[in-house]
């Protein structure tokens, strides 16, 4: 007979005011097995978990339910708490009473009888634990960081610091990523470029980081401590060892017609390219889709002009197969589409541009050379409109229903600098609500406002026409309840971000699960936020959740301490969880091996005692514990019901069904 | 039958279909009015009255009657709100206190276009009488 | 209860049950509890690893067990954490629903549906339109063995 405990939390009034816990406690005194049940008001505090400790020892409970919170929440905490007290911490069981009773019902009755029900499943299913033991695997010790900007550079560079070894992974040439198109960053105005080549080269140079730009993820295998990577490692054409970035063959090469993704298509580059002049590596690539080598067999003349033999039009993809302990996402962001934004003449007039753009145009290193000038005429526009919202905040489907955070702030240092660069320039921004949250924003903001003279108008740009050379805003302002037009030179969009479109992609490979807008989910909003549902996969920047360059690098240090945690071990507890056969029901089928999907299962001639009590020699299935993930495919597709999972048995299911219905 | 501003107000909401607690004050819906300059209360803030359930100052307003249901405002909102559903609401509202309608029913297939929104049809016919 | 009093009493209240995968649905779950998004007290969760872990046979108990509609909930197709799970949660359960059918248990009374940890929303819509139509399709009689219930 079992000794069954159950103790039941009140979590302050978050389930008690919901749920009458005595009656809960009266209700499971009645089962059958249940030696204790107490309530406490926090279960998860000290308090709350000696009393569990005291009523394992003092009646020798051998099985423990918690109604509680989400195991998600606490489950983890309860089982240590339990192990603590010498009982095996898999023997415990939690019933969800908050989540998915407390919080999502109302009535006080109703929400009793279902904390009851979901106790009594719970308690139906702890009868049929078994203690199980977690194995152990080994931890590779190196670091997998997807994405070269600030995030993963950071993240990188905290890693190797510690002394572990990183491999960071660029899909672009260069390192660097959108803080490198940034001229100034708010609100101390520090050139973007002082402050992130320097971490670009120190990463380059650091012993323990590997470099691996112009190179995407082909393929993940594999379990937190030991996955395994395929990095596609595209051709760049050209050799890295040989290349001293002299930077020649781009001035010769006579393909120089594709638009300039670093200065978002503002110029044109070569063929041959060097991203920009603080690219790291400085070694350029040759675009094969415009190279008139590649398509017309004609030209080599980058060949020919290399001083130090470099180019190698032979070059092929290498994909290169390495072993991590953990892997960092941080993919970044782009901006929106705004095709569908047809009344700002985005695309139509070229005087009509995003806020990134403004940035390569304000940038000393972008096509302008810094010298604010219409990209139609380059002439200095004497009037400029920032519209901020520009897709954010949308839900009628064109834009993102979620606030890009960061274009309040941009969008005062844009108009702030423009002020201060060229003062006979008037600058009107168009807001919904200026939001500035964050340690010194506020500040700034107003000193765009009253030391600039930026004028924040309260409304939103309807429509923009071309008129002669220049723009025709038709505008509102809110609170005057008026209606407004105004003539302008150049009209900057402050464009909703959104993650970048790999993310989907590597969510899959990666099992990292998304939200609707890509964003990559957290596993916990609150506690866990740089830290993927799935282990050894963590978040770092924007690829969470639109922030800031300070928040990045917060959450870039986050992740890597999360990494370290991991690489500082030997081994990892695996998860006992895992597939077992029985191998005396077992016909050897094999069913199961062809639906694992971690190849953890396979055929061994063995001896085994069949049901009649005679010795046997035939072929069973073998899982192998390590690979296992502990989906339970496998037990499925069993014919005879020989495969079945520790902690989620037939039995315990079945009890749990049994008990509700 | 007597009602007060505040019922009206949730009528006039109820009968155009939007939800207006959506609506965030951008202003976009006035900027891409074609006719806000004729209008004394703009769209974004018709919504405002609503939300505030001011439905005598709408009543009076020349907005109902400026207003073009060419449907720019709501194509424009982010927020998926109709002003012009709920202009048109307004001028329900007005008409059906009045107790009139000002055209017949035999009247109308005359004036239709195919082309022109089902709902600024039966505005214009409302408008235009007036 | 006798199935003549299930007919007289008038707030029919239908016995469902969901079982939702731990990483996308369980979680779902959870997030629809944290944004406060209420469903019907009668939907009681049973939590497995993955989609695929549940056997037809557990939503064949349950029916039998006088269950009123079952929902079964996992990830999106190709963001199963166990990388296939979900796809063999759908063919098992496109097989499981065309011998309920056979049964001659309504469609509509066993439903397979995707909800991602992020969509709280979706699962107390899913919920609530799921209660709905157990409610209006009424009590589960042809499968249920009140044997079971002695």
């Amino acid at each position: 007979m079992q000794k069954i405990g159950v103790f039941v939390c009140w979590c302050g009034s978050n389930i008690a005011a919901t749920v009458d816990v005595a009656k809960v406690i009266e209700s499971v005194k009645a089962i059958p097995d249940v030696a204790f049940a107490s309530d406490y008001r926090y279960m998860c505090s000290e308090g709350g978990q000696d009393l569990m400790q005291n009523a394992i020892r003092e009646h020798g409970l051998t099985r423990v339910v918690v109604c509680a919170c989400s195991p998600r929440m606490h489950e983890a905490t309860f089982r240590k708490a339990a192990e603590a007290a010498g009982l095996n911490p898999f023997l415990l069981e939690i019933a969800n009473i908050r989540e998915q009773c407390s919080w999502v019902h109302k009535d006080k009755e109703v929400g009793t009888e279902k904390a009851i029900a979901l106790a009594k499943a719970a308690i139906a299913k702890v009868r049929f634990n078994s203690p199980l033991q977690a194995g152990q695997s080994e931890v590779v010790k190196r670091a997998l960081v997807i994405g070269g900007g600030i995030a993963g550079i950071q993240t990188a560079l905290d890693i190797a610091e510690a002394g572990y070894k990183v491999d960071l992974v660029e899909k672009k040439p260069s390192i660097g990523g959108r803080m490198s198109q940034l001229d100034k960053t708010f609100p101390t105005l520090d050139c973007s470029a002082c402050i992130l080549t320097p971490k670009m080269v120190d990463v380059a140079a650091h012993p323990n980081v590997t470099i691996y730009t112009y190179s995407e993820i082909e393929k993940v295998s594999g379990y937190v401590g030991q996955f395994e990577v395929d990095i596609r490692k595209r051709a760049r054409s050209v050799k890295a060892d040989l290349c001293t970035g002299c930077g020649v063959c781009q001035d010769k090469c006579p393909s120089k017609k594709t638009p300039n993704e670093f200065n978002q298509g503002l110029d044109n580059r070569s063929a041959i390219y060097i991203t920009f002049a603080q690219a790291v590596p400085k070694v350029p690539v040759i675009d094969r889709e415009h190279c008139l080598k590649f398509q017309t067999g004609k030209c080599g003349i980058c060949e020919k002009v290399c001083p130090s033999k470099a180019i190698d039009y032979t070059q092929e993809d290498e994909i290169i197969t390495q072993k991590y302990g953990a892997i960092v996402l941080a993919t970044g962001f782009e901006t929106i589409d705004l095709t569908k934004f047809g009344e700002y003449q985005y695309g139509k007039s070229k005087d009509v541009i995003t806020s990134l753009e403004f940035e390569r145009l304000t940038n000393a290193a972008g096509p302008t050379e810094g010298h604010l000038q219409r990209m139609s005429d380059g002439k200095q526009p004497k009037h400029i409109v920032f519209v901020s919202c520009v897709g954010s905040r949308d839900v009628s489907g064109r834009g993102k229903e979620y606030c890009s955070k960061i274009c309040c702030m941009y969008t005062a240092k844009q108009a702030m600098l423009t002020r201060e660069k060229y003062p006979d320039t008037d600058v009107t921004v168009f807001y919904i609500d200026v939001r500035t949250p964050g340690k010194g924003f506020d500040e700034f903001y107003r000193r765009a406002v009253e030391e600039y003279n930026v004028h924040y108008i309260k409304g939103q740009v309807g429509k923009i026409l071309e008129q002669g050379d220049h723009l025709l805003v038709y505008a509102s302002d809110a609170l005057s309840n008026s209606h407004i037009s105004l003539e302008a030179d150049m009209v900057v969009l402050a464009t909703a971000i959104q993650p970048s479109q790999d993310a989907k992609k590597l969510a899959t490979m990666l099992t990292a699960s998304i939200d609707n807008n890509n964003f990559f989910t957290e596993a916990h909003a609150k506690l866990r936020p740089v830290e993927s549902p799935t282990a050894g996969v963590f978040l770092s920047g924007v690829c969470q959740g639109p922030k800031d360059v300070p928040e990045t690098v917060s959450q870039a240090g986050a992740a890597a301490v999360k990494v370290l945690g991991i690489l500082s071990k030997d081994t990892l507890a695996t998860n006992p969880c895992v597939a077992s056969c029985n191998e005396r029901i077992c016909s050897g089928c094999l069913a199961c091996e062809n639906v694992c999907p971690y190849g953890a299962i396979g055929g061994e001639e063995k001896t085994v005692i069949n049901l009649n009590g005679k010795r046997e020699q035939r072929v069973v299935s073998v899982v192998n514990e390590a690979l296992c993930q502990g989906c339970g495919a496998c037990t499925v597709a069993c014919p005879c019901g020989a495969m079945d999972l520790n902690g989620f048995s037939n039995k315990q299911i079945t009890a749990e069904v049994d008990a509700i219905c | 039958m007597q009602v007060n501003e505040k019922e009206q107000a949730a009528e006039i909401v109820r009968r155009s279909g939007t939800d207006i607690s959506k609506c965030m004050q951008c202003g976009k819906c006035t900027a891409a009015c074609p006719a806000g300059y004729k209008m004394d209360i703009q769209p974004h803030r018709v919504v405002w009255e609503l939300i505030n359930e001011h439905v005598d100052v709408l009543q009076k307003a020349v907005t109902p009657w400026k207003c073009l249901s060419c449907f720019a405002c709501a194509e424009r909102c982010p927020r998926g709100v109709s002003p012009a559903a709920l202009i048109e609401s307004v001028r329900l509202s007005i008409i059906r206190q009045q107790g009139e309608n000002c055209i017949t029913v035999e009247e109308i297939p005359a004036y239709i276009d195919e082309k022109m929104p089902q709902q600024a049809i039966v505005a214009a016919f409302r408008k235009y009488n007036k | 209860m006798l199935e003549s009093e299930a007919c007289e009493n008038t707030n029919y209240n239908p016995l469902i049950v969901a079982f939702c995968c731990n990483w996308c649905s369980y979680a779902g779950a959870d997030g629809a509890g944290t944004a406060r998004k209420s469903y019907p007290a009668n939907i009681k969760i049973i939590k497995v690893p993955c989609s695929c872990r549940v056997n037809p046979l557990f939503v064949l108990r349950a029916f039998l067990r006088g269950a009123d509609g079952v929902i079964l909930c996992g990830c999106h197709p190709g963001d199963c954490h166990y990388t296939s799970g979900n796809y063999y949660t759908r063919r098992r359960m496109k097989l499981l629903m065309s011998t309920l059918s056979y049964l001659g248990i309504e469609d509509g009374r066993m439903r397979v549906e995707w909800v991602s940890a992020a969509e709280g929303n979706k699962f107390s819509e899913t919920m609530n339109s799921f209660a709905e139509t157990i409610k209006s399709l009424g009590e589960n009689v042809k499968l249920r063995d009140l044997r079971c219930k002695k």
